[in-house]
């Protein structure tokens, strides 16, 4: 009996001993990995800073016109940072971008939208411009904003449009087997609650991860999204390295 | 997994890497692992055509790569797999190339139904197809049909097989659901009965899994094609140069990795919604 307890105490000692390396290398593992990215983030900043500078020669010309939308999303808590916005607006419109959709998930873009208009050279909020100005559009960037409830909270306000169309078109249970609504449907509703945007070419994430962080989804079925670190170390080379890296995309669109 | 009429030192070196991957597995295990991963199986026909083969074998090569990383899932103990295995977009494809899937899926189906290589049910794994199953023939729809009914009782993992899938059709599928309930409903109600956001998430044709914690697209593209939108809000999108059917068990150790390092920040998020 002594023996099977002191054999179960050993096991014990081994599985105790056993667990701590496994974690000790766990953690050596994401050292490591830590490691391996603060080594690309150098790597990254100087590349940026070259492009920048415009000794990579590939980066000089840039082929902006094939970017009709772009979106930006940022991290809420960095979205305070509205200095950060305007420079990255400002680099934006320098390189030529026209139409931009800045959303982050808690609306702080959004209520800084007045002040960050006024601090831009010549943008205008979207939706005021008119369809017979186009010479607005030409030399103006257009701004939108967004947030979370553009997304799910806007599809479900679209469903409402569609089902009191669904009610008054007097069909019922037994008569509307199949489909009732098509995409096309879809889209007009989310227009008609002013949450019709345009799907963006391209989407960049400022924060720690690439995640869209519930950019409306309706809207970003082929988009190209990419991951563009934290908004505090924005730099203007890996812009535009995001965009001339898209302008280079070719899409099949499923076929 | 058995590999039948393979060599000996082929089955020494599988068990093998069998162990090594356990090990690997007991040290990622220390941290949080993902409950849904979904792949992007983007690259099976650039596979096929780098390496000289027919379409179809490119298809199959990827087939066999799902295999590999739904047992490599299981083994890391993720219990919800998605796969985009065929888009709406991708009727737009030559009918002999949209034929050549659906025989490919009509074969798989039944040589598992057959047992002739009943690998997922030795493997515990349910099979649900999530999609607009109305736009497949008769017999692919047949078959689809019969794979998820035998394999209902499996409980190790769900793996889902997005078929003519896509998030936009999704989301209008499950706004007509939801209509013609309410409808139903509005008869015995007084006031106008309204679609809430719950009333359309509940029928969307991934209600069956959680949200994903991982996408993994590859062949080095950026985007998601119409895919998981709704369900991609808070979840880690990466993306591999390597085309689907060179995808390998480090790719994943990879992307669990990467989640491992967000991990907090994600739950954060989640709780912000």
């Amino acid at each position: 009996m002594d023996f099977k307890k002191e054999v179960r105490i050993v096991c014990g000692w081994i599985a105790y001993f056993g667990d701590l390396l496994l974690r000790l290398l766990w953690h050596l593992v994401h050292v490591i990995i830590s490691l391996f990215y603060f080594t690309l983030g150098i790597a990254n900043a100087l590349e940026s800073y070259l492009i920048s500078w415009g000794v990579l020669k590939r980066y000089r010309s840039l082929h902006v016109n094939k970017l009709r939308y772009l979106a930006i999303v940022v991290e809420s808590e960095e979205a305070y940072e509205t200095s950060k916005i305007i420079a990255l607006l400002q680099w934006l419109a320098d390189i030529g971008v026209k139409h931009v959709c800045l959303y982050d998930m808690e609306g702080i873009l959004k209520k800084s939208k007045d002040f960050i208009l006024a601090k831009v050279d010549g943008a205008v909020l979207y939706g005021e411009t008119h369809e017979n100005n186009k010479l607005l559009d030409q030399t103006h960037m257009t701004l939108e904003f967004a947030s979370f409830c553009d997304g799910k909270e806007a599809v479900a306000k679209a469903a409402n449009v569609l089902f009191m169309k669904y009610v008054k078109s007097g069909a019922t249970d037994q008569n509307q087997k199949g489909h009732i609504f098509t995409e096309s449907q879809m889209s007009e509703a989310l227009k008609t609650i002013g949450s019709g945007g345009p799907e963006p070419d391209l989407l960049l994430v400022y924060g720690p991860a690439r995640c869209h962080l519930g950019f409306p989804a309706w809207r970003i079925r082929y988009t190209e999204i990419v991951h563009m670190g934290p908004l505090k170390s924005m730099k203007y080379g890996s812009l535009i390295k995001a965009i001339h890296k898209f302008t280079r995309v070719q899409q099949n669109y499923g076929k | 997994m058995e590999k039948d009429g393979v060599s000996k030192s082929a089955r020494v070196l599988w068990k093998l890497s069998c162990f090594f991957r356990k090990f690997i597995v007991s040290t990622l295990s220390v941290g949080p692992i993902p409950a849904h991963v979904a792949f992007i199986m983007d690259g099976n026909r650039r596979y096929a055509k780098q390496r000289n083969l027919e379409e179809g074998e490119g298809h199959n090569a990827g087939y066999l790569a799902l295999k590999f990383m739904v047992y490599y899932c299981l083994e890391l103990g993720i219990k919800h797999v998605t796969a985009y295995a065929f888009s709406i977009d991708n009727f737009k494809r030559s009918p002999e190339g949209v034929q050549r899937i659906m025989d490919l899926m009509v074969e798989k189906i039944e040589e598992e139904l057959s047992q002739v290589d009943n690998t997922y049910s030795k493997m515990g794994i349910r099979i649900h197809f999530s999609g607009n199953l109305e736009l497949l023939s008769q017999p692919t729809k047949d078959a689809v049909k019969r794979l998820m009914a035998a394999t209902a009782k499996n409980s190790k993992v769900l793996l889902t097989i997005c078929f003519a899938y896509t998030s936009t059709n999704e989301i209008v599928h499950a706004i007509e659901q939801t209509c013609q309930e309410k409808m139903a409903d509005q008869m015995e109600l007084e006031e106008p009965n309204v679609v809430k956001l719950a009333d359309i998430e509940k029928h969307m044709y991934m209600a069956v899994a959680p949200d994903p914690d991982i996408i993994i697209r590859t062949s080095g593209e950026s985007r998601l094609s119409n895919f998981l939108l709704w369900q991609s809000a808070n979840c880690s999108l990466i993306c591999f140069s390597q085309l689907w059917p060179a995808i390998s068990f480090w790719h994943l150790l990879w992307a669990v990795l990467k989640f491992q390092r967000n991990y907090y920040y994600f739950e954060k998020k989640k709780k912000q919604i």
